[in-house]
């Protein structure tokens, strides 16, 4: 069971081969993909503006969150410095900015609780109420639900980092990581954009 | 396993296969431990494979089932439910379970032995995604036995394939039928996205030394296409159907037209995904064509960089075309014009492509090996399939016969006489290094004039139902409106087309065990699979192949007159 030898010529060959990393393609493949769900919700979302039967409508009920946009945007910042931090082998350093990044995403989480729960306990409005909530709660939802799962990949990263196993070399993970941590902090941009600026 | 006491990589002697010739076989429950939790490249396409084989054979029975009842008028050999429930499943079957499932496999088996590379870029990735797939297969067809729920009202989904508001709302369709249909195809859209991301980390991050991109295998770049296109058209259906099941779930109202929702949206959302989706299963029918024609013409493929070009611009064309789908739903005349222009313009790229095979072929020796026979029917198919194709994008022609059995002819053209066709040709061409063995000659002509014979029988002659006005998805007709004899025929192809591919299952099986011993290269072919023996072994290359042409065989076969000189 020989294989037949590839010969090699005596062609000039780049003499580096390099290859991007594979973590990262694999991530932009799925940044486009969760791309291309996304925009489909914010297509329901503006064409269902103004479809309701019956209220409450955006303007009545929608306050717009400035505090949380604020920490999920400066999250991306924090993650920056701390990829930035691993890079050069400053684990302390590299810790702390993480920490803080979870932190401002779970201050976005909590933001998000409490306007549901005013908007469910105070406004009456659920996803079965109107087209709007039906909207609304599920673009908004999977955003969420996107910082939840990259707040969980997070700890994942931090509980390492407390345990001692954060090196420089991983850093090239973790920028894959921080990756789609800045695609949840991309998207952002673009439901609050639709939903409490032009919706409203 | 080698060990190192190899060369170093990259010269002759480190190719060498020194692995042991014979392994002592494992008893049958090691043998399937090894293929349950294989992260093998090779062994998840060949599950692939097998699995949209099987869901071949089930998808064809409910095929024929639908053709008897359709072969005489006034028929009764279904009940109305279970004919709605067998056009649903048959659609359903043979796109997600068996054309997906195909292609995927294809992409897994060969893309990293034509890159030169050991496995994919995610090999666990790689077996998350088949079990996801087989997953949501599995669950599609559980609906037969556990679709009834709490209501005990229907049974598996009877909604059609695109499944279209608001027939799907609760009210409409009760019991869970609809949710099985909703919930398998998300999670075997799920496994596909994973094979996606996978294939194009693969062909980007782990090709061999001086495999540059313009020297990569037409299979290959056609496969990162496909990937691309699975990655922007999947999505919008798992969207879609997470709408559907908020609505049926949770009381949203995405299309529920009654509480300002719209029906429309799910057709816009499903074509959005159903478009670009039939050229990803025709892009690796393309990727097949690739690679057999030339081979078998004794040729190197004609405009490489045009074909290359050509499949990039089919993608990009292709998802502008979805809502030639709803003409009849009443869009603006500027919505007409630019979808049936935007479908249109699908032509040109696909005309290329037929033209860059035509001159492959032109001058060439051309063998007329079993491959190579499927591949010549899938250009002559393929191009009848996008002639009607380009009939239908004409909006007064598409209100004429929207949903009537000329379409459902023109479809199926496509996905039978291009995509299966090419596929099967596919599995010809590559059986003999996936298990060693030939196929058996004989047997693989009988097989592949016997498909031809019903395919045209069939699909031939169900464009004049259509054109005489017989509506799709219909449980039967009246005698007398001159649809009876045609459908007669009809039904008679699909089973001339049964035998056929009952032959080729048979020949795969047989030819497995009494096939002669295939050899490494019995094609005399040029990409780096038929470098490594047959089957290849687990690693695929002792070393890693080092190439300097888009023919890496042809240079060692033919020192004197290598391809890297004219490039």
């Amino acid at each position: 069971m020989s294989a037949i030898p590839i010969p090699v010529h005596q062609v000039d060959q780049p003499a580096e081969w390099t290859q991007p990393y594979k973590g990262r393609v694999g991530m932009y493949c799925l940044i486009a993909a969760e791309s291309a769900i996304f925009a489909i919700f914010v297509v329901a979302y503006v064409f269902y503006l103004g479809k309701s039967m019956y209220g409450p409508t955006p303007g009545q009920v929608l306050e717009v969150p400035i505090f949380n946009t604020i920490c999920l945007l400066s999250s991306s910042i924090t993650i920056w410095l701390a990829e930035h931090a691993l890079e050069h082998n400053r684990i302390k350093r590299f810790g702390a900015f993480w920490a803080v990044t979870i932190v401002l995403g779970s201050i976005f989480m909590i933001g998000t609780g409490m306007e549901w729960n005013k908007l469910i306990y105070h406004d009456g409005l659920t996803i079965t109420t109107n087209v709007f909530g039906t909207t609304y709660y599920s673009l908004v939802g999977l955003h969420a639900s996107h910082v939840i799962v990259g707040l969980l990949m997070l700890l994942a990263v931090l509980v390492f980092t407390l345990m001692g196993h954060m090196k420089e070399e991983h850093a090239e993970r973790v920028k894959t990581l921080a990756l789609y941590w800045h695609f949840v902090d991309a998207i952002w941009v673009v439901v609050f954009t639709v939903v409490y600026v032009i919706g409203r | 396993m080698a060990d190192s006491a190899l060369p170093a990589p990259g010269t002759i002697g480190g190719a060498i296969d020194v692995t042991p010739h014979h392994k002592a076989p494992g008893t049958f429950l090691e043998t399937l431990h090894s293929w349950v939790v294989t992260v093998d490249h090779k062994k998840l396409g060949i599950m692939y494979v097998l699995y949209a084989l099987v869901f071949l054979l089930v998808g064809g029975v409910e095929a024929l089932c639908i053709r008897i009842q359709l072969g005489r008028p006034e028929n009764h050999f279904l009940s109305p439910e279970v004919y709605n429930r067998f056009f649903t499943m048959h659609g359903t079957t043979m796109v997600f379970l068996m054309g997906m499932p195909m292609l995927v496999g294809f992409m897994n088996y060969l893309v990293p032995l034509m890159i030169g590379a050991r496995d994919m870029a995610f090999p666990r990735l790689n077996a998350f995604s088949f079990w996801m797939t087989a997953f949501g297969g599995l669950m599609l067809y559980y609906s037969f036995i556990g679709g009834s729920g709490l209501y005990a009202a229907g049974n598996a989904p009877d909604v059609g394939w695109f499944a279209y508001a608001p027939l799907t709302a609760r009210a409409f369709s009760p019991g869970h039928s609809t949710d099985y249909w909703t919930v398998s195809l998300l999670v075997s859209g799920v496994g596909t996205i994973g094979a996606a991301v996978n294939v194009i980390a693969t062909v980007f991050c782990m090709r061999c030394k001086g495999m540059t991109m313009m020297r990569l295998p037409l299979f290959a770049w056609l496969s990162v296409v496909t990937s691309a296109l699975i990655l922007m058209a999947i999505p919008p259906l798992t969207a879609a159907q997470v709408m559907l099941m908020i609505d049926r779930y949770l009381g949203g109202h995405f299309f529920d037209t009654l509480a300002g929702g719209s029906a429309l949206m799910w057709m816009h959302f499903f074509w959005i995904f159903g478009h670009p989706e039939v050229y990803i299963l025709v892009m690796p029918a393309f990727a097949v064509a690739n690679e057999v024609i030339p081979v078998f013409s004794r040729k190197p493929i004609f405009g490489y960089p045009a074909m290359v070009a050509a499949s990039v611009g089919i993608a990009f064309v292709s998802l502008g075309v979805w809502a030639h789908h709803m003409f009849t739903v009443g869009m603006t005349s500027v919505g007409n014009a630019f979808f049936a222009l935007s479908t249109m313009i699908v032509g040109i790229p696909t005309g290329i492509k037929i033209f860059n095979w035509l001159a492959t072929m032109w001058g060439g020796k051309i063998r007329f090996a079993t491959p190579m026979l499927y591949m010549t029917a899938f250009l002559f198919q393929f191009l009848m399939a996008g002639l009607t194709g380009i009939m239908l994008s004409v909006a007064p022609w598409n209100w004429q016969l929207h949903n009537s059995y000329f379409v459902v002819a023109h479809f199926h053209y496509v996905l039978v006489g291009a995509i299966l066709f090419a596929l099967m040709g596919g599995i010809c061409y590559w059986y003999p290094k996936v298990t060693g063995r030939m196929l058996d000659e004989k047997l693989g002509k009988w097989g592949f004039w016997l498909l031809v014979i019903g395919f045209h029988m069939t699909f031939d002659f169900m464009h004049i139902p259509g054109l005489l006005g017989m509506p799709r998805q219909i449980y039967t007709y009246e005698a007398g409106r001159g649809w009876d004899t045609w459908n007669l025929i009809v039904s008679i192809g699909a089973f001339v087309q049964a035998a056929a591919v009952l032959l080729f299952a048979y020949n795969l099986l047989v030819s497995y065990f009494r096939g002669e011993v295939a050899g490494n290269d019995p094609w005399d072919a040029w990409t780096l699979e038929w470098a490594t023996s047959s089957p290849p072994p687990e690693y695929n290359f002792v070393a890693d192949p080092v190439v300097t042409s888009r023919r890496p065989l042809w240079d060692m076969k033919h020192p004197e007159d290598p391809d890297w000189k004219y490039e």
